[in-house]
């Protein structure tokens, strides 16, 4: 029996068949998948409790973060669910050289993705508003020791609570990114490789469902931490 | 009988002889290996380890404890002790404990598997565990911590100089272990079934572990956000959990508990599995009402997840939260006296033999019901006020976790030794040594449970001498607890060099595992396993052990 299986390509000795083999790996992702969002889900928690205590902190903080970077990242990873979509399928039909491109065109906008959130980072730290701000002045955009418009002593602990939790939330999900980064990576050497047909190809699919799964949970992070406080704009 | 039918080939002889353990000897092979009865033992060996540790922690504090004046140990120290005591048990031993080695080493012969569905993350989940392991330990050897295992802010942010940080990144790394572990199991158990082995023919260990695996993959995820928060608040000044920064320590207790409080089903709901197993094989009767015990396993790790605020019954959570809290609570109680019902049940007019895995499993049911019913005293909003925080609290838990788990794990470890190793041990010293645990273990934790009502408090290294005669009690009952887990350790280790070899089916036990040879094939059967019978139908198992005799010998 065991003799018999080590002929099929890519059957693992302990699977009887392909069917249950692929089957193992798609139940794995999705029991995977739930404790990501469990793990997503504390801190969803953290974020829903202390904006309900902090309000006017919330309100402020998110107004600090900058809406058309947010926006463009948005869309980006939508994108790149689309192309890892076009990638499954291509996969599924046996298109080889269509599989690579979309693959890689996937890695690229993931690469964007994480290219804007790196400058998004780097001004925070610029703007002193992380690690730990003092003096940063949302209107003139300047680190500014006597200005007046800077965050409101009141609610400046507040503020400092939202930033944290943004930290903490979307550096989670970059780091998500970095690990589908590697994963697209490994996925593009096996397909350049021609391992992937269209009766072999859960790697592909599975890899797909993470994929999938870090965008979402993005279109849940851009509405809570970024336009929850874009009203803001107007009155300024 | 078409069991045997299939591919039983001429190696049969052989093959008896080359199994998973002398296949191959170097270290690397077992260090690298991905076979899933390999990985068991692993676990096995270095949980042993950890409980030792913890052990030498739950003495100390026995010591500390036999007269009223603290003169062993300084206050701080002490709190380190009972908090390396708690933390390296629970984390390292106990959730572990059945999983990883007897869910390990069995699951996949069980369903009819030739391994786990994913060997190379068993492996890693092993490391991941070692990883997060051997930090601990030294954590433990750079001062340790003093918060107690829950970890309460501020105890742990403000006002603690120990290695919080530390300990928080080990437990969180072990955690991963767990996840993988229970992620692992879930999947095995939904696509790795042997043709025929239905869902209502799995062994209620399966279920059992089904039912942990469940938990482990909905809790683990967010204790382990909840220990990286509380690290991240502790070295950069985030305030989460902190009421200095603006935090909110409550919020600590309700992520904590989420997890913490199903975790303690992790440490049980395994245990319920194997007594299952032991009852059924050791009366020779089928698991009276099967599906009720089996759906009683899921209704417990459901439940489960609904009852944490009752360990907040004196936080300032709301008394109407606190009221459904409660009332949940109570709710737990049925699944679980299900199952003691119907083991009962199973018992009555069965032919019991009291062999050393039997008498563990009447000890659970005795100390288990004695756990169960107390935790309903700790589930009544009023009386919990009282026993707050009290011995009564540490006697209850004590008896489910120690008087559940670790019962059912060393009466699993002798039920499936001959399987593991090979070997018998020895009946006599096995039986003794359950025995001396059982009697050891009341005299340490019953009095604990009147302490507990006088008003002691737990986590206190001095007390007012009234009620010495009590801690003595229970100090005297540690020592002769601690003579019943070294003397098992003994003669189990003495079997593994001159114990009789056993043969493939010692009990006459009905189920896959006992179908192949005591040690199995690194494989794990020879032939491809059809189950054909319900579970526990032990009128079938002389037919089936004839059937693939019979076709031995033709072959």
């Amino acid at each position: 029996m065991s003799e018999h299986a080590e002929h099929v390509p890519g059957l693992a000795h302990h699977f009887a068949t392909m069917e249950q083999q692929k089957e193992a790996g798609t139940v794995g992702m999705w029991v995977f998948l739930v404790t990501e969002l469990m793990f997503f889900g504390g801190l969803f928690l953290v974020y829903t409790i202390f904006r309900s205590t902090y309000p006017e902190g919330f309100e402020y903080g998110s107004f600090l973060l900058s809406v058309p970077l947010g926006l463009t990242n948005t869309v980006v990873l939508i994108l790149s669910s689309l192309t890892m979509a076009m990638g499954v399928h291509s996969a599924q039909t046996g298109k080889q050289g269509a599989l690579q491109f979309y693959l890689v065109v996937t890695l690229l906008l993931c690469l964007a993705f994480l290219g804007i959130k790196s400058i998004e980072y780097t001004t925070k730290v610029k703007d002193h508003l992380f690690p730990a701000y003092t003096t940063y002045n949302p209107v003139t955009k300047e680190a500014d020791p006597t200005n007046t418009h800077a965050v409101p002593t009141k609610i400046k602990s507040e503020v400092r609570t939202f930033l944290w939790i943004y930290f903490l939330m979307t550096g989670l999900h970059a780091f998500h990114m970095i690990v589908g980064a590697g994963m697209l990576v490994a996925l593009i050497w096996m397909a350049r490789k021609g391992r992937f047909n269209e009766h072999y190809n859960s790697p592909i699919e599975i890899g797909g469902l993470y994929w999938h799964f870090v965008d979402i949970v993005w279109i849940f992070l851009f509405p809570l931490l970024y336009l929850s406080g874009y009203h803001l704009n107007s009155g300024h | 009988m078409e069991i045997a039918a299939k591919n039983i080939d001429a190696h049969v002889e052989e093959e008896e002889s080359v199994n998973y353990l002398n296949a191959t000897h170097t270290v690397k092979s077992w260090l690298l290996t991905l076979d899933h009865k390999r990985i068991g033992i692993l676990y096995l060996l270095s949980i042993s380890v950890f409980f030792l540790i913890g052990g030498i922690y739950a003495s100390l504090i026995r010591l500390e404890l036999v007269t009223p004046r603290g003169d062993l140990l300084t206050p701080e120290t002490y709190n380190r002790v009972f908090t390396m005591h708690g933390v390296i048990m629970i984390f390292f031993f106990l959730i572990p404990s059945i999983p990883a080695t007897l869910g390990n080493f069995l699951l996949p012969l069980m369903l009819g598997a030739k391994d786990v569905a994913f060997p190379r993350l068993n492996l890693l989940s092993w490391y991941i565990f070692m990883i997060g392991g051997i930090m601990m330990m030294y954590t433990l050897l750079s001062g340790g911590i003093d918060t107690g295992w829950t970890f309460y802010p501020p105890y742990s942010s403000i006002y603690s100089n120990s290695q919080v940080t530390l300990a928080g990144i080990s437990i969180f790394i072990t955690g991963f272990s767990s996840i993988l572990t229970g992620l692992n199991f879930m999947v095995t158990i939904h696509t790795m079934r042997a043709p025929g082995q239905t869902w209502f023919r799995l062994p209620l260990f399966v279920w059992g572990m089904y039912a942990t695996s469940l938990i482990q993959i909905l809790g683990t995820p967010v204790i382990a956000i909840t220990v990286l928060a509380l690290a991240f608040e502790r070295t950069l000044q985030i305030g989460i959990f902190d009421p200095k920064l603006g935090g909110d320590p409550i919020l600590f207790q309700h992520m904590f508990w989420f997890y913490s409080h199903p975790a303690v089903y992790i440490m049980v709901l395994p245990g319920m599995g194997v007594i299952s197993e032991i009852i059924a094989s050791m009366t020779r009767k089928a698991i009276f009402g099967y599906h009720f015990v089996a759906f009683s396993s899921l209704a417990i790790a459901v439940f489960g997840f609904l009852v944490w605020g009752h360990h907040m019954f004196t936080s300032s959570q709301s008394m109407y939260a606190g009221m459904v809290f409660s009332l949940i609570s109570f709710a737990v109680a049925i699944p679980s006296a299900i199952k003691v019902f119907n083991w009962v049940a199973t018992i009555y007019k069965g032919s019991v033999s009291y062999d050393t895995p039997m008498i563990y499993a009447l000890a659970f049911l005795g100390l288990f019901m004695v756990g169960g019913m107390t935790g309903l005293f700790l589930a009544a909003l009023g009386l919990d006020i009282h026993l707050h925080d009290t011995y009564f609290v540490v006697a209850h838990f004590h008896y489910v976790m120690v008087g559940g788990q670790v019962i059912a794990y060393l009466g699993g470890l002798h039920f499936w030794w001959p399987k593991m190793t090979g070997r018998m041990y020895s009946e006599t010293w096995g039986r003794i040594s359950a025995v001396i645990i059982f009697l050891g273990f009341n005299l340490t934790f019953f009095p604990q449970f009147v302490l507990g009502y006088l008003g002691m408090p737990r986590r206190y290294h001095a007390y007012v001498p009234e009620f010495q005669f009590l801690h003595v009690l229970s100090s005297a009952g540690a020592s002769v607890l601690a003579l019943g887990f070294f003397v098992p350790a003994i003669y189990l280790t003495w079997s593994l060099f001159y114990g009789k070899k056993a043969t493939a089916n010692p009990w006459q036990a009905y189920g896959l595992e006992w179908q192949t040879p005591s040690p199995p094939p690194t494989e794990n059967f020879t032939y491809d396993p059809v189950v054909t019978h319900e579970a526990y139908d032990f009128d079938s198992v002389k037919e089936i052990s004839d059937a693939r005799a019979k076709v031995a010998v033709t072959a």
